[in-house]
């Protein structure tokens, strides 16, 4: 029994070394298991939050545009648009009988009522702000004027006519997010909020929901009516949270989900001997860096400080050894790979690893510390292995290299933001950033004096006119200038430490054909297909 | 009988109560709110969402807000899963949970007591041994080393069982979790059983009937079991609530649907209405098993019935 096992089980890694994907015929029986990170908040596209929610959410409905498998935005229920001369008014064709899964017609109308109902302020939508480039919608968020006076309009039942405040260049992106979904309005009138449930949600993507367990698995099945419908391969796919990383591993090992949400950073370097091609690893739109509060002592008026500590540490070793080469060193805050931009990196990134630490002890001195006279400070993070990894190695590091006491506080996560936010007893706390859209703004903006996220406290009048100009600069080459010289400001103030640049990593089966690595991390189930895979041997 | 068991379950009413306040209360005294999140929120956004779910009111009235509902059978809209309440959420989870719990505690008395009572008839001779190292094993290897260890023999490696997931009916989903949640009760049991038969077997009364030519089965059956299972009966009360309303651990290994996630989740989440329907749940399941538990005191030994 045992010998046979082993025999049937080598016969399949052979069979599977030998038979790439091209060689593999699509199976009868399509379906997909995913996993799928935490559970979701919603399902409702209006009050969605998390990847986890978005993965799913983009399966169920359709934005006017979408993203192609390789990260290009494409039309979805748009056919096709044009842009005015002043980059400020975006007319949408949307595609001819558009419907939604109950057979009734989309109309742009429905597009309308999706965008209002994202930026009433009474939906609660976490995301509203994201809309904040179409004419009036600040007003409209601040219940200044009514959502009718939203810029967006419909002039006929297949036109979709935005105006914006200001040329907006990645307004198209921004369009595949699910802020800008449109609603079944008779849904909505029907059930209330509680419309995304299944039996009354009624979608426009390429799939339909089923059935929802909450902390088993969600569900969804081809849409009959979706326009390309005809080219959408996979029947059913399941979601299921998982929000035990190495559980999740164990059941892509069973062969139970053909994907998984993460991997174990940990087990990254055994993983690729492991796995080899199935494991995808691409860049991703992300910054993981450290924050200067530059409200209070030791980091207020003392930039040689917060330049000595951004010098001293080794992010090559960061990324090779804590985070087992699943992440890029960052010496720029923008990621490499937004789009239209270049990241901008200090020159001392170049210089060897000796003269760096020479100019951070050079700095560090004349900061007014020294081996008798130390900085002693606080290094705040949330509760994860990850998070307590790094700040270990760069408490080690500061050590080391310039005689700093690093006092590790860790604090679970809600207690953390509160303290990240209050700005009075954070020292030098962890942040990140993951965009919302492909722009350089989504990262730049929050520096700026007047954002939320402002953690650091940075204030900096040149910084702020500086992203004040890109906003009303139609002409891309320009804004991209003003935007960049606004990161080069922004790199010589410190008020945060770049310390890694986001990647994306999912185990995918080999017989899983479609899924191609993009910045986005988008992956549309109807771009997919299951191709044959005999050595499959799960126990169901 | 009928009067006692009134009495104490018309007692179990202000225990829930302070139970649930006190609840109550220490989740709002947690820095931090539901609505915290990296991203921030525009005031407007803030404002409505509190307003939603009734948080811009004052403390006391969101308290009586909520005990007015509780008394309705209400537990609140969840903060965490929108759209949902919490007593459905509840509702589904929870018979994933007893399930579970009711088999892993079923067989790990089957196997506990069996185990338990071999060892106390062979003490100190070699089934008593490997009974005991086995159940030293089964106590100290905590349920987060157990269940991972499981799923890799019997999901990965020999691929007889499923790794995870939860489909009503398919009895394949609840081997290997059963497993995890029995083997550290099974160690428990047998342990307890096997120390309280010992103590009962060097009663004067069970030489007499041994001396009075019994069978030892009959010795052990009837005699000495019932006496012996009075401490048992203590630890299972408190045990099987705790089995009963899920394992946070197991729960999550498996990608199991049951109720005990929702403990740590909510906290972490500030989802104060789960939290506080799953401590709810966990409260009353408590005071019934303790109160089962004297019950069963009661029939083990007829002076505490008297008394």
């Amino acid at each position: 029994m045992r010998c046979r096992a082993l025999l049937a089980g080598a016969l399949a890694l052979l069979w599977s070394i030998g038979v790439s994907a091209a060689e593999r015929a699509p199976v009868a029986q399509q379906v997909l298991h995913h996993g799928n990170g935490s559970e979701p908040n919603a399902l409702d596209p209006h009050r969605v939050e998390g990847v986890s929610a978005n993965n799913i959410v983009r399966d169920l409905f359709e934005g006017l545009t979408g993203i192609s498998p390789t990260g290009e935005v494409i039309p979805a229920a748009a056919a096709q648009w044009t842009i005015s001369e002043d980059g400020r008014i975006y007319t949408f064709a949307l595609r001819e009988n558009l419907r939604w899964s109950d057979g009734s017609a989309l109309t742009a109308e429905d597009f309308v009522a999706g965008f209002q109902r994202s930026i009433n302020p009474a939906t609660g939508n976490t995301f509203a702000q994201m809309l904040s480039a179409i004419d009036n919608a600040d007003a409209v968020l601040k219940g200044r004027v009514p959502v009718t006076a939203l810029g967006v309009s419909a002039p006929d039942a297949r036109t979709v006519v935005i105006r914006l405040a200001a040329p907006t260049p990645y307004l198209l992106g921004l369009l595949s997010h699910p802020t800008a979904f449109p609603v079944h309005r008779p849904s909505l009138e029907k059930w209330g909020r509680d419309f995304a449930r299944p039996g009354r949600l009624v979608s426009n993507g390429a799939y339909v929901l089923k059935n929802w367990v909450v902390q088993s698995q969600i569900e969804i099945a081809r849409n009959p009516q979706y326009w390309n419908n005809a080219n959408t391969v996979v029947e059913r796919v399941f979601y299921h949270p998982s929000e035990d990383i190495n559980a999740e591993l164990k059941r892509y090992a069973a062969d139970e989900f053909d994907s998984t949400y993460e991997i174990p950073l940990v087990q990254a370097k055994a993983l690729r001997v492991r796995y080899g091609k199935e494991l995808h690893v691409a860049a991703y739109l992300g910054s993981y860096f450290y924050g200067f509060n530059l409200s209070k002592p030791p980091f207020k008026g003392n930039p040689k400080l917060r330049q000595a500590l951004t010098m001293a540490i080794d992010r090559e070793v960061i990324v090779g050894k804590v985070m087992n080469g699943v992440a890029l060193p960052a010496y720029s805050y923008v990621p490499s790979g937004t789009w239209n931009y270049t990241p901008q990196v200090p020159d001392w990134a170049a210089w060897p690893r000796e003269k760096k630490l020479a100019a951070a002890r050079r700095l560090y001195a004349e900061a007014g510390y020294s081996a008798a006279n130390p900085l002693t400070v606080e290094l705040r993070y949330n509760t994860h292995d990850d998070h307590k990894r790094i700040a270990l190695v760069m408490a080690a590091m500061w050590k080391q290299w310039l005689g700093v006491n690093t006092r590790l506080i860790n604090e679970e996560f809600k207690v953390f933001l509160q303290n990240r936010k209050l700005h009075e007893v954070t020292q030098l706390f962890r942040s990140a950033w993951i965009s919302d859209y492909d722009d350089a703004t989504s990262f730049l903006d929050l520096q700026t004096t007047t954002h939320g996220r402002n953690d650091s406290v940075y204030r900096n009048p040149a910084y702020d006119a500086l992203l004040q100009q890109a906003a009303t600069t139609a002409d891309i080459a320009a804004r991209r200038a003003l935007l960049e010289q606004a990161e080069r400001l922004l790199l010589i103030d410190l008020p945060v430490l770049p310390i890694y640049t986001y990647v994306s990593k999912h185990l995918v089966k080999p017989w899983v054909a479609g899924w191609q690595d993009n910045s986005y991390d988008y992956h549309y189930s109807k771009d997919l297909q299951v191709l044959a895979h005999p050595e499959r041997r799960a126990a169901r | 009988m009928m009067r006692h068991a009134a009495k104490r379950l018309l007692m179990a009413v202000p225990t829930l109560l302070v139970l649930v306040t006190l609840t109550f209360f220490l989740m709002r005294l947690a820095p931090g709110g539901p609505f915290d999140r990296e991203r921030s929120l525009p005031p407007e956004i803030e404002k409505a969402l509190a307003a939603e779910y009734h948080l811009d009111e004052s403390l006391p009235k969101q308290y009586l807000r909520y005990l007015g509902n509780l008394l309705q059978g209400d537990l609140g809209p969840s903060f965490q899963y929108e759209g949902f309440r919490v007593s459905e959420l509840i509702a589904t989870g929870l018979p994933v949970s007893l399930a579970l719990g009711a088999l892993a505690m079923g067989l790990a008395l089957l196997i506990g007591g069996a185990m338990g009572i071999l060892a106390a008839l062979n003490h100190r001779r070699l089934p008593d041994y490997g009974v005991m190292s086995a159940a030293l094993l089964g106590v100290s290897i905590p349920s987060y080393v157990v269940a991972p260890l499981l799923v890799l023999v019997f999901a990965i490696g020999l691929r007889w069982l499923p790794a995870g997931g939860w489909v009503t009916g398919r009895w394949s989903d609840l081997v290997l979790p059963v497993m995890a949640l029995a083997l550290p009760q099974i160690s428990a049991i047998a342990r307890l059983l096997r120390g309280s038969l010992l103590e009962v077997l060097q009663q004067p009364y069970l030489r007499t009937a041994r001396a009075k030519g019994l069978s030892p089965a009959k010795v052990i059956l009837r005699h000495a079991l019932k006496p012996a299972l009075m401490p048992l009966v203590s630890y299972l009360g408190p045990a099987t609530a705790g089995i009963l309303t899920g394992s946070v651990v197991v729960e999550q290994v498996f990608n199991l649907p049951g109720i005990g996630r929702y403990f740590v989740q909510g906290a972490l989440n500030r989802d104060y209405t789960l939290v506080l329907g799953v401590v709810a749940v966990y409260g009353t399941m408590i005071v019934l098993f303790n109160f089962l538990v004297d019950l069963a005191y009661g029939a083990l030994d007829p002076r505490i019935k008297t008394a």
